[in-house]
């Protein structure tokens, strides 16, 4: 198995320079290393300093002696070594410290011992039990997202904390806050049991989609940062399909890459946003879409699919059509409706009312939204509105049009989609004006 | 790890159910202990009178106040509780799941502090 990124086992230590190659190997492979090291020294802040000490000394003895032949084995054996070097170092002040380190030199690691293979297969299970870690259930939800970001991703505290517009203090009391709650509930550092598995992969994966949705929403403007968030979300979606290829998993993988693809066309080059029928297809990322789609295939053969798969689906029939109105509305219709049964959801049913309206006409559109607001679930979200709008817009109720964008307008937050809207008022406006 | 699991309920529903019903769920609590008593994971257990029953003591100043009940009005109210060993909150999330009030109200896990 190709192991994305690593270049442990490169042959590129021949040709570089001991310290460029630890640059790279610590870019590549402190990951692996830190989710190695928090199983065998059982805790992240332990974890965490064994494997700066680790990289430290690389860079002190490597130019002297070579690069050794298993990098990572060396990076983790060394970490683990100044782990106990620090526990005793600490022991003079706290007797209790002795023991975990007498514990822990005992406990020689299984890892280091075994063939290469055997050795990275572990190291590839110590990724998953981090990811599981990071999003268990037990976390609140923005405690899941900063950790993930954090630990699996290797982002900053501070690139986090802008990224999501929150003071960096904050975030980063979020962060030790739920390591806290790690050490002190005890959550365990391992894979689920397969009777756990569905809802914790659930959890998983709603934290990768999260920090998605947090940069596609907001790839506009001024927010540069924040549409890093959604490459970021896409790596750690191909990091979890070749660590664990459930069909949800890649579904979520193919939602991401046809959303993304299609990112080039979104915006105006005045930062304006341009919808989907609006937009120019020719700018969208054609070997983004062909992977996305194929995901989404392999994920229905495998016929133990979810929502993620099925939303990955319509992307998928919107990115085959060449034109808008060449778009298989009868499909997404149908697949709409496999969704409801699945997940029941208003804003699934926004959308298959949207879907309709195309296949049949704004009226009966219009008909399924108003039905669903007068159930009051969507009454504050903008898109309910702003789609009520557009439908009247296309029925030629002109002053309804403006009253639902008007309300849009009133809920909506993004700047980009404030300006849409605005401008969609006074399009209205102008066209009554000259009647 | 020792975790302290509070079951957490409606004790209105008590007092509207039949003789069949209530019996039904004495039968799922009695077989739930004798399952973590067999299991090694049973430490202690006990149900609680209805809060009507409650009283609440504060100390200030150096003077005691008692107050009927509990001091806070809320829908789920605290019913009973298990004492359980377990290996980590994983196995504790499990065993509290097959607490039958698990299905109509809530358990909240509490790892108890170890102190030395």
């Amino acid at each position: 198995m190709p192991e994305e990124g690593s270049i442990a086992g490169d042959n590129a230590r021949a040709t570089t320079e001991p310290a460029e190659f630890i640059g790279a190997l610590y870019r590549s492979d402190s990951r692996r290393v830190l989710a190695t090291l928090i199983r065998l020294l059982g805790g992240f802040e332990l974890a965490e300093e064994a494997m700066h000490d680790a990289f430290i000394a690389a860079l002190e003895s490597w130019p002297r002696t070579g690069v050794p032949q298993n990098p990572r084995a060396w990076l983790i054996s060394a970490g683990r070594f100044k782990a106990i070097d620090r526990l005793r170092r600490g022991a003079r002040f706290d007797a209790a410290l002795v023991a975990i380190a007498d514990q822990l030199e005992a406990n020689a690691p299984p890892v280091l011992e075994c063939a290469d293979d055997e050795a990275n297969h572990g190291i590839e299970d110590d990724r998953l039990r981090l990811i599981f870690t990071c999003c268990h259930p037990a976390l609140t939800p923005d405690a899941r997202i900063a950790l993930t970001l954090r630990e699996v991703c290797a982002l900053g505290t501070e690139e986090i904390a802008s990224a999501f517009l929150v003071p960096a203090p904050t975030l980063a009391q979020r962060i030790v806050r739920a390591k806290g709650k790690i050490r002190d509930a005890k959550i365990p550092y391992q894979v689920p049991a397969r009777e756990e598995l569905a809802e914790r992969l659930d959890a998983v994966l709603q934290v990768i989609y999260l920090v998605f949705n947090e940069g596609y929403s907001a790839s506009l403007g001024d927010s540069v940062t924040r549409h890093d968030l959604s490459s970021e979300a896409i790596r750690l979606g191909r990091l979890l399909t070749e660590l664990l290829p459930e069909p949800e998993v890649l579904g979520l993988l193919g939602l991401m890459l046809l959303h993304d693809a299609r990112r080039p066309a979104r915006t105006s080059a005045d930062g304006d946003l341009i919808l989907l029928h609006e937009q120019d297809r020719s700018l969208w990322n054609q070997q983004q879409i062909r992977d996305g789609a194929a995901l989404v295939e392999r994920a229905l053969a495998s016929r133990r699919f979810g929502p993620y798969t099925l939303q990955a689906a319509i992307a998928a029939v919107h990115a085959d059509a060449a034109a808008a109105e060449a778009t298989d509305w009868q499909q997404i219709v149908g697949l709409y409706d496999v969704l409801l049964r699945v997940e029941a959801s208003p804003v699934v049913e926004l959308n298959r009312a949207a879907a309709v309206a195309m296949r049949d006409g704004p009226q009966a559109g219009l008909a399924l939204i108003d039905a669903i607001l007068a159930r009051g679930e969507l009454a504050e979200y903008f898109l309910a509105h702003s789609a009520r709008a557009d439908l009247c817009r296309r029925l030629g109720r002109v002053p309804e049009a403006i009253a639902a964008y008007r309300r849009a307008l009133e809920l909506a937050k993004q700047v980009p989609e404030r300006r849409f809207l605005e401008r969609r008022i006074a399009e209205l406006q102008n066209a009554s004006k000259a009647l | 790890m020792k975790y302290l699991c509070l079951i957490y309920d409606n004790e209105k529903t008590w007092e509207t159910m039949s003789k069949e019903e209530s019996g039904a769920i004495y039968g799922e609590y009695y077989a739930f202990t004798e399952g973590i008593k067999k299991s090694g994971h049973y430490l202690g257990g006990n149900p609680l009178q209805p809060t009507q029953t409650a009283s609440t003591v504060r100390v200030r100043q150096g003077k005691i106040s008692t107050t009927d009940g509990p001091f806070a009005e809320t829908k789920e109210q605290l019913g009973g509780y298990y004492l359980i060993e377990s290996k980590d909150l994983n196995e504790a999330i499990q065993l509290a799941s097959r607490i039958p009030a698990a299905r109509t109200g809530s358990i909240e896990i509490r790892p108890v502090m170890a102190i030395e």
